[in-house]
């Protein structure tokens, strides 16, 4: 088994084609991998509860954390994220990152 | 636990996209965890560190530059390269021809210049690889 940190930063608003992080994310869990998608700078747009853009990522078992800095640039609380989203620092990417047989993926 | 070793590949230009901040955010929190850092500064980042740099009064909003403490990315990489000295060392390897197109060879002590077979070479000799593109 492989570890994915795919590491979204694009706005789902405004990049239609963050659908790829989310179809390639639950592709790879399927094939038993475990997965992470970690939300960065307009990434963490998409941790909003109210905008239901994290589901199928949370249904498929995808491991879903929101960057503490971006979230507070853009004023979202911790209360406002959606169900399953940890918030974490770049510390936390950057061990996870830093292991073997992990890949990481930036988008 | 066995040494780790991070390289990344940076490819976006100072004060144009949020990825230069993440890539400096996550190269700090590498270090501070131990990990050696290799930096591969391709395109436009290799004026990540560009000595020429100043910063500057906002004469719109009447501030000095004191006043304004306006933060270059060549302050960032050199305060990095000062923490990244020994262990946890960061390596910042800047691509040469894009420097030269760019006319960006004067940078701040500690940057070396190479080519994508340095690229190469560190992600070899990493535990990982990332590459952080442009858009």
């Amino acid at each position: 088994m492989t570890t994915y940190v795919f590491i979204e930063s694009r706005d789902p608003f405004e990049s239609r084609d963050t659908a790829f992080i989310e179809e390639t994310a639950i592709a790879v869990k399927e094939r038993g991998h475990a997965v992470t998608v970690f939300l960065v700078q307009n990434g963490v747009l998409a941790a909003r509860q109210n905008t239901g853009r994290l589901n199928r990522l949370a249904e498929a078992g995808v491991t879903l954390i929101a960057d503490d800095l971006s979230l507070r640039e853009r004023g979202i609380e911790r209360e406002e994220l959606a169900g399953g989203v940890q918030e974490q620092g770049i510390d936390w990417l950057a061990d996870a990152i830093a292991r073997t047989n992990t890949k990481a993926i930036w988008h | 636990m066995k040494e780790r070793t991070l390289t990344l590949a940076l490819m976006d230009p100072p004060y144009e996209s949020a990825n230069s901040t993440t890539a400096l955010r996550l190269i700090s929190a590498a270090l501070a965890q131990g990990i050696n850092v290799n930096v591969f500064g391709y395109e436009g980042a290799v004026c990540l560190p560009l000595k020429d740099q100043a910063p500057h009064a906002n004469p719109v909003k009447g501030t000095t530059v004191e006043e304004e403490d306006h933060p270059t990315t060549k302050a960032f990489v050199s305060a990095l390269l000062a923490i990244g000295k020994e262990q946890p060392r960061l390596t910042w390897v800047n691509c040469g021809l894009c420097v030269d197109e760019r006319g960006a060879a004067n940078v701040v002590d500690g940057i070396k210049r190479g080519s994508p077979a340095d690229f190469f070479k560190m992600a070899a000799e990493s535990t990982n690889t990332l590459v952080i593109p442009t858009k």
